[in-house]
């Protein structure tokens, strides 16, 4: 590559401009939370002194402790399910001989083109039908079903890029398929499996519309998203300090996540990119 | 890389019945919680219903009122001008700072990369109060329009009937842009240098070397990147539903949001259902398209 002076400031400038952007709202936020509450404040101002009482408000006032658990049992049930139940399709699809394979990766694969916004209609109805509105089950056991499709994708072409060197030497070993899969497969695609895993509970744990039409009054059941809105819809007059805060809490676990796990997350999303 | 199976039993040709069984989980819940009230979301969308007492069947008058009532096609239609700010404007962007990009070197990229890419992952309601407090009549941009002696400007973005919509527009352009820049950046890492070079042998500048190299090569990632978008632009709920709700008037009313409030407040079961039969035609179409356009490439190529 030429290295153009000129050219190298002006992209650099550019993707500060565009940094800057991307964080402004959130550290927007954070500085309005850090507030002393009853504060009157205005725009984008740095604090004069450092509260974090509004935390504390918005922690007892929004209910978020049972709403982050909430999330948290919901978001690790669906991820764990999902991946075995994608981990066993996958391999079936990718190691497995039976007919009508294609066909029936295909109605899978249209699994990822469904928008909840249609599919929660009978979805509230038929567990208002059961008796599971407001329980957890009403958001787990569908997210599981939407899950599966992406899921058995991602680790169908996990499994098809490795080599049958190492599946062909235990089959010779008279390894069953099931110790095939668990033994041999499973290991190898770790890397891929994590993400896999970190993009299910992002999607897990953000999800707020399943939650606002299946659980719209049971509170310990309520997911944090889920929790924020009716806390930030409350009372117009309510003070946006301790707002920001609850949004903070919120946001607290995944963003944590995500600086934990960021390589995984934006590697994760374009290989899945090349693979779509 | 496709291999065949390496399995086999006692037939080394046959079909191994035991496929059932590691499909049955997965084919199990999707079947329940995603075709199933698919197809009972196309029968409903056929039927009025207010939830509670029979059904009736009325043949097609969801559908016909779906596309002559006023309020819906301005839902639709605003669904469509927030297609502009989640998927156009980003990519648009994207496209022209990697085309940038590739001709020189950037220090603290991977830097770059995380930053930018924070926006996607945060859940929605987060974004939505965040934004909310940005535009709010006292927020910081209206305070940054009256320090630069713009306050003509200022006001309660939201709230205004001509610019909540784009207000709300712009916070999609902000969740999306990250994503199709590290996908667009990964992407361009991918094409040989020789190609540039080749490229500038022959003349060319940085303009049509963006148009003869980096463009095309992008072609993958550019249609993951509508098709994301897109969807994400018709199916747009949740920042909605949190800031304006549809408002001021019907400003900002959206497909999702009316199908939740058809459906949980003015009960109109089968009218939201036939709203969401036609978002999912909707997004079958731009699936379809996209495909369409990527095999085009291949061949072309």
């Amino acid at each position: 590559m030429i290295e153009n002076k000129t050219e190298g400031r002006v992209i650099h400038g550019i993707l500060v401009v565009a940094s800057v952007i991307a964080i402004y709202p959130l550290l927007s936020i954070v500085l309005l939370s850090l507030n002393p509450p009853g504060e009157r404040v205005t725009g984008f101002t740095i604090p004069k002194s450092i509260s974090f009482e509004n935390f504390a408000t918005a922690w007892d006032r929004g209910g978020f402790g049972p709403a982050l658990t909430s999330s948290a049992i919901v978001a690790f049930t669906v991820v764990t399910v999902s991946v075995v139940f994608s981990t066993l399709a996958a391999y079936a699809f990718s190691e497995l001989r039976f007919p009508f394979k294609n066909a029936t990766f295909f109605v899978l694969l249209a699994g990822l083109m469904l928008p909840y916004e249609a599919l929660i209609i009978p979805l509230f109805f038929g567990f208002r039908d059961l008796g599971l509105i407001d329980s957890r089950w009403a958001l787990i056991l569908p997210q599981i079903g939407f899950s599966v499709s992406f899921g058995t994708f991602w680790m169908r072409a996990a499994f098809e890029s490795q080599t049958g060197s190492l599946v062909e030497a235990a089959k010779i070993d008279g390894a069953n398929s099931w110790a095939v899969l668990w033994r041999v497969l499973f290991p190898i695609v770790r890397p891929a499996t994590l993400s896999l895993s970190a993009l299910l509970f992002l999607f897990a744990w953000n999800d707020f519309l399943l939650a606002l039409v299946l659980v719209p009054q049971n509170e310990s059941a309520q997911t944090a998203p889920l929790a924020l809105s009716f806390f930030a819809g409350q009372r117009r007059g309510a003070d946006p300090s301790v707002i920001a805060a609850a949004a903070l809490i919120v946001a607290l676990p995944v963003l944590v996540m995500y600086v934990i796990l960021q390589r995984r997350f934006t590697q994760g999303m374009t290989a899945g990119a090349e693979k779509g | 890389m496709r291999r065949p199976p390496l399995l086999g039993r006692r037939t080394l040709r046959g079909p191994q019945p035991i496929a059932f069984l590691y499909l049955l989980p997965a084919f199990a819940f999707f079947v329940a919680f995603a075709l199933v009230p698919l197809v009972q979301t196309v029968l409903l969308s056929f039927h009025e219903w207010n939830g509670i007492t029979d059904r009736t069947y009325v043949g097609l008058e969801n559908y016909k009122q779906v596309f002559t009532d006023p309020a819906i096609r301005e839902a639709l239609q605003h669904s469509i001008v927030l297609i502009i700010f989640y998927s156009v404007l980003p990519i648009t962007l994207a496209l022209m700072i990697v085309g940038l990009m590739v001709r020189v070197r950037v220090r603290g990229l991977a830097w770059f990369r995380a930053v930018l890419f924070m926006p996607t992952i945060l859940p929605l309601t987060v974004v939505a109060v965040a934004w909310r407090w940005i535009y709010a009549p006292t927020g910081p941009l209206n305070k940054a329009l009256d320090s630069v002696g713009l306050d003509v400007i200022s006001r309660a973005w939201l709230g205004d009937f001509t610019f909540a919509l784009p207000s709300l527009g712009l916070v999609g352009t902000w969740v999306t842009f990250g994503l199709i820049f590290v996908l667009f950046g990964a992407g361009v890492q991918k094409i040989p240098t020789s190609l540039y070079e080749a490229a500038r042998i022959d003349g060319a500048g940085a303009i049509r070397e963006f148009f003869a190299v980096t463009l095309p090569a992008l072609r993958r990632e550019v249609t993951v990147a509508l098709v994301l978008t897109v969807t994400a632009a018709l199916r747009n709920f949740d920042v909605v539903f949190v800031t304006t709700r549809g408002g001021p008037g019907t400003t900002t009313e959206v497909p999702s949001v009316f199908i939740y409030r058809a459906v949980f407040q003015t009960r109109s079961v089968g009218l939201g259902a036939a709203i969401g039969v036609v978002l999912m035609l909707e997004l079958l179409l731009v699936n379809l398209f996209v495909l369409w356009y990527r095999r085009r490439g291949e061949d072309g190529t």
